[in-house]
């Protein structure tokens, strides 16, 4: 893409060098048009939001006195992060998301990897065919497919229990335990496939001269996929991984939709649902943006991380 | 795009004998056997749903969840529609306008956006299409709790504008919309049309965005699937059920599990999720595009 906007461009000013000089006066209102809409509505919902938040983090509203008259909202400094951060039940949701992300993304991105390795592969038939089967989930909404599952997953409803209990296997989905690994699998149904499909599409943008050139110097298949396929598909890892993590950091409907069916997922099960339980329960708003800006911090310190090792040289 | 990248794969396949030998037929069946078993794997639920969906709520808890007993499925589509006095139709005409009408919108004020950050010289170029990219990586959930106090305060809460506006602004139309502006759209085309005397504006919209048409389909298909898909913010900004997507209302009549509701939540899930099985598969070839312009940074 980039060399492409290199040679139109070096093209354009060849001939016209001294107009591209005067150009950014003259096409001002052009400019405006094109971009305020947009980024009037972005500064409006993305970046005010931000603002907002960490300015509700240093507030708090107590009830005066006696808890008649209107409530005050008083400047409280970092108290609202020294309560987040001192509540055993933001470090409960935060160690189950971190968790969650550390077993489910692997797993997820690994077996896309996997699977986009196979369908690039002289040995697949039927590509296409395949292609389509394993994108399909993602056409389901997220919370559908949370419904879903959670109908495959109750005692009352699942054919997997009732398979299990026939064979002297008494499956439990909703179990402590095992509840956030039942989550798990419901975002990598949901995700896996659209992750393969990046996959795939950078894997098929490798010239294929270089995978001839291994295989005559006696390269096996696993050989150019390891060693020749996966490090150029870097970029991709790169944009799946970081999504995945911030999926991760905002993990939701999954929770909140098992939340009705099983007691072992309570009503502050993850960071997200604490947060809006704070602030639409408690009406703690000062400490649901606390906890959305410790969040939102987490999420960069750990994409960061992950691009960091991601796009490290092997060598 | 399709055309030349499977054709240097066949005829690989096809004139040289030795690619089509080191494929043994062991490797064929583990490859083949993998990519069933997880082809099993993404349909399952799939199979379960439509099979649940044929079935009355007596059935549902009393016959084997993945074969058919009776067959309700009208009697269920019936009961979805005429709960709530239809109140379903209502959520899917309403995920229909917010899905329809934000993904225009989205797809337009992206798209002219990235346009003119590729097509244009200007001082902040860089630092505008940084923020934007910011964006992405902000979890966007994190901003509904706030975007809710905020539009509380002027009185949008509980409006079809608190899921519309929030819906419309979406980054990754702009930077498909970059991308694409700079692949399709050549400098000297846009010096032509200049000579000839057309408006920046006008040749935008008659040149641009013709050349632009298949990104600007695929822009649509992303923000048309991820409004349609959209949970929280309603959830959040919503409380009159009649202005409910059907996500959410799903999601309403899910919970009520002391009304024995089973056939008609499956069954609306089945209803919700067919208008995007079509979308996705009648349109493959603009994901495609799409997801591989986002791969290749």
């Amino acid at each position: 893409m980039s060399t492409e906007t290199l040679t139109t461009r070096r093209a354009g000013t060849d001939s016209v060098p001294a107009l591209r000089r005067r150009r950014p006066n003259q096409f001002v209102s052009a400019i405006v048009i094109f971009i305020v809409p947009f980024g009037a509505l972005f500064l409006f919902v993305y970046v005010a939001p931000i603002l907002y938040s960490i300015g509700q983090s240093l507030f708090s509203i107590r009830s005066s006195g006696l808890g008649f008259g209107a409530p005050v909202t008083t400047f409280v400094g970092v108290d609202n992060y020294t309560r987040a951060l001192s509540s055993s039940e933001f470090w409960t949701a935060l160690g189950r998301i971190l968790l969650f992300g550390a077993g489910q993304v692997p797993v997820m991105l690994i077996g896309a990897l996997v699977l986009a390795l196979l369908l690039d592969s002289a040995a697949a038939r039927w590509v296409s065919v395949y292609r389509v089967l394993f994108f399909l989930p993602y056409a389901v909404p997220g919370v559908i497919a949370a419904v879903l599952w959670a109908y495959l997953y109750s005692p009352s409803l699942s054919p997997f229990v009732a398979f299990g209990n026939s064979v002297g296997v008494p499956l439990d989905f909703l179990s402590p335990e095992i509840v956030l690994w039942s989550m798990a699998n419901i975002t990598t149904w949901v995700f896996m496939g659209y992750n393969m499909l990046i996959m795939l599409s950078a894997l098929q943008a490798i010239p294929r001269d270089q995978f001839e050139a291994a295989r005559l110097d006696g390269a096996s298949e696993w050989r150019i996929a390891l060693s020749i396929k996966v490090p150029q598909v870097r970029p991709a890892l790169v944009l799946t991984g970081i999504n995945s993590i911030i999926g991760t950091i905002q993990l939701f409907n999954e929770p909140q939709v098992l939340h009705v069916i099983a007691n072992s997922v309570d009503s502050s099960y993850v960071p997200t649902m604490l947060a809006m339980g704070a602030a639409f329960i408690k009406n703690d708003f000062g400490f649901a943006a606390a906890v959305s800006v410790l969040l939102a911090i987490v999420a960069g310190v750990i994409s960061i991380i992950y691009y960091r090792i991601a796009m490290r040289n092997p060598e | 795009m399709t055309l030349t990248r499977t054709r240097p794969q066949k005829t690989e396949r096809f004139q040289n004998g030795s690619a089509e030998l080191r494929v043994s037929r062991s490797t064929a069946m583990v490859t083949m056997g993998v990519l069933t078993l997880a082809a099993v794997y993404f349909l399952i639920p799939v199979w379960w749903l439509i099979v649940s969906a044929t079935k009355s709520n007596t059935a549902l808890f009393s016959s084997n969840g993945f074969g058919f007993s009776g067959f309700s499925l009208f009697d269920n589509i019936v009961d979805v529609f005429t709960k709530q006095d239809g109140l379903f139709g209502r959520w899917l005409l309403n995920s229909v306008l917010y899905a329809g009408i934000g993904g225009l919108l989205a797809t337009f004020l992206g798209v002219a956006c990235g346009y003119a950050l590729a097509k244009y010289n200007f001082r902040g170029r860089g630092v505008i299409f940084g923020a934007i990219l910011g964006g992405l990586l902000i979890p966007s959930a994190l901003l509904t709790v706030p975007l809710y106090l905020m539009f509380s305060r002027i009185g949008l809460v509980n409006t079809v504008w608190a899921v519309l506006i929030p819906a419309i602004v979406n980054p990754f139309a702009v930077y498909l919309g970059r991308i694409y502006a700079a692949a399709s759209m050549p400098d000297e085309l846009l010096e032509a049309a200049r000579l000839d005397g057309a408006s920046e504006i006008r040749i935008f919209f008659s040149v641009a965005l013709r050349l632009m048409s298949p990104a600007f389909v695929t822009v649509f298909l992303f923000s048309f699937v991820s409004i349609w898909n959209n949970f929280f913010l309603p959830l959040i900004m919503l409380s009159d059920q009649s202005l409910y997507p059907v996500t959410l209302g799903i999601f309403n009549w899910y919970t009520q599990t002391r009304e024995a509701n089973y056939n008609v939540v499956i069954t609306g899930s089945l209803l919700s999720v067919i208008p995007l099985v079509i979308a996705f598969l009648s349109l493959q070839r603009f994901w495609r595009a799409g997801l591989s312009a986002g791969s290749v940074k």
